[in-house]
């Protein structure tokens, strides 16, 4: 279909404009002017060469597509990348969200300012690769090595508690991380492949798909995150600039739920199975218990955190629902909440710059100031609480309904969520922009300007768009969903 | 017969004369001359190399099997060389800078490297030992190489009473496995091996433990590691760097060689203290160091720890298991050299530096320095894509391929531990507010050394095909030496 490999382009181009941005030389000025401009430049030429991919993609088919496999580490362990219709569209949500990372900082950051577009370019190249990689070595490669562009994110340009927030990511995403190494070498050992399409194909005995499912759940559980492993996200959030927020919430947190549909689900069907009513308990607590301590927080970025564990427990519960609503509607919720939850990350920056703080008490009476902000912040506290119309409506119905078939106090449960979603973000929503203007410094304050509307235009479009019309994501992933599901039912009939 | 056993010991025969030869250059000629000494030692050693690779095909025995040179030998004593001409490269400047420039340093190099030349290729117990303590002598005396500083001559003291000791240990060890077998040669010890069918004297375990408890001081394994911290500190810095990387190497070598080929029947014996070993050593290496403020202290509790990840390869045995602490030597040295590179250029104008906290914002005072450390710091705590993980990643797979899950366990959790303070070292350069402590440029070698090491590191990833199977290749001939009885066979998956 493609002569030259597309994903090892799309993938290595962000890093080759990192090299490139560390060869500039000049004056401090001229650095950072090309620094940006270098890194914006890469990341829309890779968005676009993206959608290129995604245009060649053939969503009937499902197998996995662009596949490239040459010999890497010898004995079978391979660089082999693909996409399918999971991680297809997961591609594009990385390679479009990070442009807007660069222009949400073109003017917040002014403090070293290339090794900040390094970074940011660095860690684009190192989550494509999680996405697209089809060797399970090579897999886990991308998927901890992000960890070291994000801690740097974090702790240089991070408030005023950074260190504490960098380091407890790291550790514990890395302490996450590593019993998943184990049960990658077991895998390669026992299968003697690390090739994922093979694996997917391999029976693994019941009591090791158990420990292996444990081990692999110990990482993506931490990186999702699920309640009651999530207490290093709502650090790192509020410690982490406007764009690291951003990408932790819109990307990183995917990567688990990624990995529970790409290795829990397929090599380890009986476990899941096992295990399913486990992971409800979680993800139930996580959406209560989440919203309730949402509801609860003075700032901003940390209520928003909480909500996003609240958000996460609806794509857990999808997933293990392992029916065609529950995980379609799971793939939805994680795309969905990609670009919501960013989005009102970058609300919460653009007020942030004028006022340097994220206290809400701080805010009041935004709307009667900042008219077009006011509108924009409430279309994406409208899709945070899941209404009709927005894309967020879509990723909270679908794993309901989903979960509703096999469970339904499970169903239940997780649509009070919804409820309390609507209480805290409501209440957020009416203390930022109604009430009266009462704190000084917001006299004064302007509305977004040109270049921060242009920031929020692509989730905008996406929340509306997809909200009323979702079926082509949905078209996107129905086939290689109902493959995996279809997998899935026979190994627990075969045994 | 004896021009083919000096062919083959040509390598070690060569540095042995030039050291000689570079001695009564030294003493019979005006002072001053260290610079030339030690560049002559450095052609010596590349000579030497040379010889090594050019030896290089199938197994040779020499001196009555005493003396075997194959392509794990040959791997070895090219890794230990080159260490010991980066560890000389490195030692110029500071030498220059601390006044201690003595031509004897490069000799006493030199001969250590016969000496660990000699243990790598060591197929006897005599052998064994004329290697080690040429190589322990050479050491002691380097680390007091200062004789006016009184920590330098501390850590030598220090290091050679225990040195002493752990010698005694082992050559009462090579005595009992004497008395109880009537032989010090390896392959006839491996034969009595076959026929004793599980008959195993328990005299000859003594005598195995005493030995292992001499290498493990000599890899500064725990619980024989008290040593390390101390002269490590006290040494002169490019010493320190010396000894954590060239001898390591050849005690790695010897260890395996003089327990795996030469007590194949006794494995459940000696696997056990090998775990232990491992485990001790990464869990001290990983809690002991979080607490240093002396980096040249927590790079030898670093050291202790990696000995530990090398020992997990180890305790899995096979194939799979000396690949593994091959790859995990190999990278380990080239990491250690990279640090301690950027440690020889924390320099100030009153001097040299050695607390981490002086690197306080290095990332904005010298950008490419920071870079540099920074990237062997994530390496050596082990995260992908740098060569460190891949280095973890084949030892792991020997320990999970052998089922010793307990200890892959462990090992990955004291990593997450250590991956804390090298941490520390990444956040204190690039988070912390620069104190201007370390205020010189680096030394053009040392830059050079430090981002050939770093660049290795980053770059490893897309190319790691050559160093694994030349690693694979050289566990290969070291297995088959194994009587083929022991099921512990070279295997080429």
């Amino acid at each position: 279909m493609f002569d030259w490999p597309i994903l090892s382009t799309i993938i290595f181009l962000p890093a080759l404009g990192a090299i490139f941005i560390l060869l500039i030389r000049g004056e401090e000025e001229v650095i950072m002017r090309n620094a940006r401009a270098v890194a914006l430049w890469t990341m829309l030429v890779t968005f676009i060469l993206s959608l290129l991919m995604l245009f060649r993609f053939d969503s009937a088919s499902t197998d996995f597509q662009f596949v490239e496999r040459f010999n890497w580490l010898g004995g079978g362990i391979d660089y082999a990348l693909g996409v399918d219709g999971i991680s297809v569209l997961f591609v594009i949500l990385v390679t479009s969200l990070m442009p807007l990372c660069i222009l949400a900082s073109w003017e917040s950051v002014t403090q070293r300012v290339r090794e900040y577009m390094v970074a940011f370019l660095i860690l684009e190249t190192l989550i494509l690769g999680v996405f697209c990689a089809l060797d399970i070595v090579l897999f886990y490669l991308f998927f901890e090595s992000g960890l070291i562009p994000m801690f740097l994110i974090i702790g240089i340009w991070g408030g005023a508690r950074r260190v504490y927030a960098s380091f407890k990511f790291f550790l514990y995403t890395l302490l996450g991380s590593v019993f998943m190494l184990l049960a990658v070498l077991y895998m390669y050992w026992q299968a003697g492949t690390s090739f994922i399409p093979d694996l997917m194909a391999h029976d693994f005995t019941a009591p090791a798909q158990t420990w292996l499912w444990l081990a692999f759940f110990a990482s993506f559980a931490v990186k999702l995150p699920m309640w009651p492993v999530h207490t290093w996200l709502p650090d790192a959030h509020v410690e982490a600039p406007t764009a690291g927020s951003v990408i932790l919430a819109g990307v990183l947190l995917k990567m688990g739920g990624y990995g529970f549909l790409r290795f829990s689900l397929p090599m380890f069907p009986l476990a899941s199975a096992m295990f399913a009513d486990f992971v409800f308990v979680l993800s139930v607590i996580a959406i209560i218990y989440a919203s309730l301590v949402a509801f609860a927080q003075e700032d901003m970025k940390k209520l928003i955190a909480y909500s996003s564990v609240a958000h996460m427990g609806f794509v857990t519960i999808g997933i293990f629902a392992f029916n065609q609503q529950g995980v379609q509607g799971a793939i939805f919720q994680m795309l969905s909440h990609g670009w919501v939850s960013a989005a009102l990350f970058l609300c919460v920056g653009v007020v942030y710059d004028r006022l340097h703080t994220r206290e809400i008490s701080a805010y009041g009476g935004l709307a009667s100031r900042m008219p077009v902000y006011a509108t924009i912040f409430m279309l994406f506290t409208l899709a945070n609480t899941g209404l009709p119309g927005t894309s967020g409506f879509v990723g909270e119905f679908l794993p309901i309904i989903g979960v509703f078939q096999v469970n339904t106090w499970v169903a239940v449960l997780a649509a009070t969520g919804i409820i309390l979603s609507a209480c805290y973000a409501l209440s957020l929503y009416r203390r930022v922009s109604f009430g009266t203007l009462d704190n000084e410094a917001l006299r004064s304050v302007t509305d977004m300007n040109l270049r921060e509307i242009a920031v929020l235009f692509l989730p905008i479009a996406a929340t509306l768009i997809f909200g009323f019309w979702p079926m082509p994501i949905l078209d996107l992933t129905a086939a290689s969903v109902e493959n995996l599901l279809s997998l899935y039912h026979n190994a627990l009939l075969t045994r | 017969m004896i021009t083919h056993d000096l062919i083959i010991i040509m390598p070690e025969l060569l540095l042995f004369v030039g050291a000689m030869g570079l001695l009564m250059f030294g003493v019979f000629t005006p002072p001053h001359n260290a610079l030339m000494i030690s560049r002559g030692a450095i052609v010596l050693l590349i000579a030497a190399m040379l010889a090594v690779a050019l030896q290089n095909g199938g197994e040779l025995k020499a001196f009555n099997n005493g003396f075997v040179a194959d392509s794990f030998t040959a791997f070895m004593k090219i890794l230990t060389f080159s260490a010991v001409i980066l560890s000389l490269i490195m030692s110029h400047n500071f030498m220059r800078q601390e006044k201690i420039e003595r031509f004897e340093y490069p000799i006493l190099a030199l001969l250590a490297a016969v000496g660990m030349a000699i243990m790598i290729s060591a197929n006897d117990l005599i052998a064994l030992y004329m290697g080690l303590e040429l190589q322990s002598l050479a050491l002691y005396v380097m680390a007091s190489i200062n004789r006016e500083s009184g920590r330098a001559t501390e850590a030598g003291l220090k290091y050679f009473v225990l040195g002493a000791l752990s010698s005694g240990i082992l050559l009462y060890g090579a005595s009992l496995i004497y008395g109880f077998t009537g032989t010090v040669n390896f392959s006839e010890l491996a034969q009595i091996a076959i026929s004793s069918h599980d008959n195993i004297d328990i005299g000859l375990i003594f005598g195995l433990v005493f030995l292992m408890a001499g290498f493990a001081f000599k890899i500064s394994a725990v619980p024989f590691h008290m040593w390390t911290p101390d002269v490590y500190e006290g040494a002169p810095t490019p010493v320190t760097g010396f000894f954590a990387a060239a001898p390591k190497v050849a005690a790695m070598a010897l260890f395996m060689r003089a327990i795996i080929i030469t007590f194949p029947q006794a494995v459940d014996a000696w696997q056990q203290i090998i775990i232990f070993l491992s485990i001790a050593s990464m869990a001290l290496g990983a809690f002991a160091a979080i607490g240093q403020t002396n980096i040249k202290r927590l790079m030898a509790y670093s050291s202790i720890g990696h000995m530990g990840f090398a020992l997990v390869g180890f305790a899995a045995i096979g194939a799979q298991g000396v690949t593994g602490v091959i790859i995990y030597i190999t990278l380990y040295v080239i990491m250690t050299l990279g640090t301690f590179a950027c440690i020889l250029s924390m320099r100030s104008e009153q001097g040299m530096v050695e607390q981490i906290d002086d690197l306080a914002g290095l990332s904005r005072t010298q950008p490419f320095m920071a870079f540099c450390l920074a990237s062997l710091m994530f390496s050596l705590a082990g995260i992908p894509p740098l060569a460190g993980f891949f280095a973890k990643f084949y030892v792991f797979r020997a320990a999970i391929d052998s089922q010793l899950y307990l200890l892959a366990l462990l090992g990955v959790l004291a990593s997450v531990v250590a991956a804390y303070y090298y941490l520390r070292i990444v956040k204190i350069m690039y988070l912390d507010e620069p104190k201007d402590e370390v205020n010189l440029p680096m030394p053009r070698e040392l830059k050079i050394i430090s981002a050939i090491a770093s660049f290795m590191m980053i770059l490893f990833f897309f190319y790691p095909i050559p160093l694994i199977e030349i690693s694979q290749t050289a566990a290969n001939a070291l297995l088959s030496n194994l009587p083929p009885e022991f099921g512990i066979m070279p295997s080429g998956k």
